[in-house]
């Protein structure tokens, strides 16, 4: 078997421009499909950053809340009301929104600000540079080393600056675990401070954060705040709350299918052409093949060795000049969102395996139906 | 006394139905034997190919039997057939058929390598078989770097390699000028024919007739007629 299979390679390999044609193709295809879903990936989970930076295992929030940067003000009482609920441990305010900074050069910048709670610091960052206690310090903000820090002229612990005509200082340096997706520096302070400096409507808590006793009171809780007319979401409700924000109500998940589908077309002529042409000029070879001796099921075998070599070597191929690109993309820009996951490979792997699949099927019935007659004909 | 290699009776053949209908054999009977080097001659469209591709397996005749030694070769479902082909029978194409991406070497040892040998075993027995049709020389070279007489040879060898009992040549001479022609039909005479293989070469060349054994003339999809040669 392994001779045919051999033959087979050689037969591919052999005919250079149609298998540097084929290759293209497949990773032109495997490139697109990795690329655009990794974007994707990159830009939902970007999407969710503040969800997963503060860690609380329930958010509750106003019903037309729908991501996370786009918080709708609760008044005090609904506060309370949580923390009275059964199965509840304990449940804090969060304050998020954007406040337009004044930098020590006079410029100003745009930053998203989380006011975590006073008593507690629950959601505070990983620090860097200084102490969380220091935030209690008068006008205390510390301030997130992402990709957008340079945005804030990258100060250090002692920097001033101003917000709302209010004095503020960095009294630490913290990281995340992801950076936002707006591409706005990030800055911690109290929940106090925040509604304090910020100006806001009339309620200023933006979520209440809790932890259940169990996962077991999660249902009870939700039903409880459903009732007290707000939404309770655990953090993978709320995360794929706003991814499915985002894919249906932006269109983005609609460019996200054109996108795909023009890849696997274009990938799909490309490919499948090129394989077709390449079994036609050599349908003479493959009915001398069968003449000689060679039976159905073994021209089969060497069909889909051929194609399925060629798309795996492609998709090898293309898979690695993605997270070229993206490494490449990555180290020029600190907060680019591509993010390639398992899922990702395995939807291109996909693609590319039905690229090939429906490349080949149309050669295989050309060469089956070839009848060796043919060949003495002439 | 000669052994028979290959027996078709009664055979017949026709394309298309109805007012299409096509007749490209006619109640075709002859045999062939070990040793014998038979040619089947007659013009274009007399039904020369036709018969050939019946004879090795290639073409389902639509009523009679084909028997090569003791098989009945149209008994066979078709991947028996398939390894029949394989196994017994040599074929030698009109346009030779080789493989222009692979060097001669590795068109020669196709058959062996179809035979689930190993590669380079192939490739060293195919070697012996360039040398036997002396193109030792020319083992690496790809066929479009060959001569027409050159890759005729090599699809000799291609067709040796497997040690047949049966040749099959289709107008082997075709493609070549009468020297070439007459000298690849003398090699194959001298060192390709043996006692225990039958040559079956359809030809309309009558310059190569020196080297048969016997000629069947057909016409109209007829065996008309049976020269017995000297050769």
């Amino acid at each position: 078997m392994k001779g045919i299979l051999k033959l087979a390679y050689k037969l591919l390999a052999n005919d250079k421009a149609k298998f540097t044609a084929l290759l293209v193709g497949i990773i032109f295809a495997s490139f697109s499909m990795i690329f655009i879903s990794s974007m994707f990936v990159g830009v939902m989970n970007h999407s969710s950053s503040t969800i997963i930076n503060i860690g609380a295992s329930m958010w509750v929030m106003d019903p037309a809340v729908q991501i996370p940067a786009n918080s709708v003000g609760m008044p005090d009482y609904v506060l309370d009301a949580v923390r009275s609920m059964r199965g509840v441990a304990y449940a804090v305010p969060l304050y998020s929104g954007t406040a337009l900074v004044k930098l020590s050069d006079g410029s100003y910048q745009a930053a998203t600000v989380i006011g975590v709670d006073d008593n507690t610091l629950f959601g505070r960052p990983e620090m860097v540079d200084g102490r969380i206690t220091d935030i209690f310090a008068e006008n205390g903000f510390i301030v997130v080393q992402d990709g957008d820090y340079p945005k804030l002229k990258s100060p250090r612990v002692g920097a001033e600056f101003e917000i709302n005509d209010h004095r503020a200082v960095i009294v630490g340096t913290a990281k995340v675990a992801m950076s936002g997706l707006f591409g706005l520096p990030t800055l911690y302070t109290t929940y106090n401070r925040a509604i304090q400096y910020i100006p806001n409507p009339r309620y200023t808590i933006s979520y209440v954060l809790l932890e259940p006793k169990t996962p077991a009171d999660i249902p009870q809780i939700k039903k409880q705040v459903d009732e007290l007319g707000y939404m309770a979401l655990t953090r993978n409700e709320f995360m794929q709350r706003s991814i499915n924000y985002y894919i249906f109500q932006t269109g983005m998940g609609t460019n996200l299918l054109i996108m795909t589908v023009i890849t696997f077309a274009v990938g799909l002529s490309v490919s499948g052409q090129t394989f077709y042409t390449f079994i036609l000029e050599n349908l003479e070879r493959f009915g001398a093949l069968k003449a000689i001796g060679t039976t159905s099921p073994e021209l089969i075998l060497m069909i889909l060795f051929q194609v399925t070599f060629t798309a795996l070597t492609g998709y090898g191929l293309g898979l690695g000049l993605c997270t070229l690109f993206v490494s490449l993309a990555k180290m020029r820009l600190p907060s680019y969102f591509a993010m390639i996951t398992y899922a990702n490979l395995l939807l291109g792997l996909v693609m590319v395996l039905i690229i090939a699949a429906i490349s080949s099927y149309a050669g295989v019935r050309r060469v089956l139906r070839i009848e060796p007659f043919e060949i003495f004909r002439g | 006394m000669a052994r028979t290699a290959i027996k078709a009776e009664k055979l017949e053949k026709w394309f298309g139905e109805g007012e299409a209908k096509t007749m490209a054999l006619r109640h075709v009977s002859f045999e062939a034997d070990f040793g014998e080097m038979v040619y089947i001659v007659g013009p274009s469209g007399s039904g020369k190919t036709t018969l050939l591709s019946v004879l090795s397996g290639i073409l389902r005749p639509n009523v009679g039997e084909v028997w090569v030694e003791e098989t009945e070769i149209w008994n066979l479902d078709s991947n028996r057939l398939a390894e029949f082909r394989r196994n017994k029978i040599g074929f030698v194409f009109q346009d030779y058929h080789l493989f222009p991406r692979l060097s001669t070497v590795e068109n020669v040892a196709i058959p062996l390598i179809l035979r689930k040998e190993d590669w380079n075993e192939s490739v060293q027995e195919a070697t012996k078989y360039l040398e036997i049709v002396g193109l030792r020389g020319r083992a690496e070279l790809l066929p479009v770097k060959l001569s027409g007489g050159e890759q005729q040879r090599v699809a000799i060898a291609r067709a040796m390699v497997g040690q047949p009992d049966i040749l099959i040549m289709d107008e082997p001479t075709a493609s070549l000028d009468g020297d070439t022609g007459q000298a690849i039909l003398k090699f194959v005479h001298e060192k390709i024919l043996n006692r225990d293989r039958c040559i079956v070469v359809v030809t309309h060349d009558s310059r190569i007739y020196e080297f048969a054994s016997r000629i069947l003339k057909m016409e109209d999809g007829r065996l008309t007629g049976t020269e017995e040669r000297a050769a």
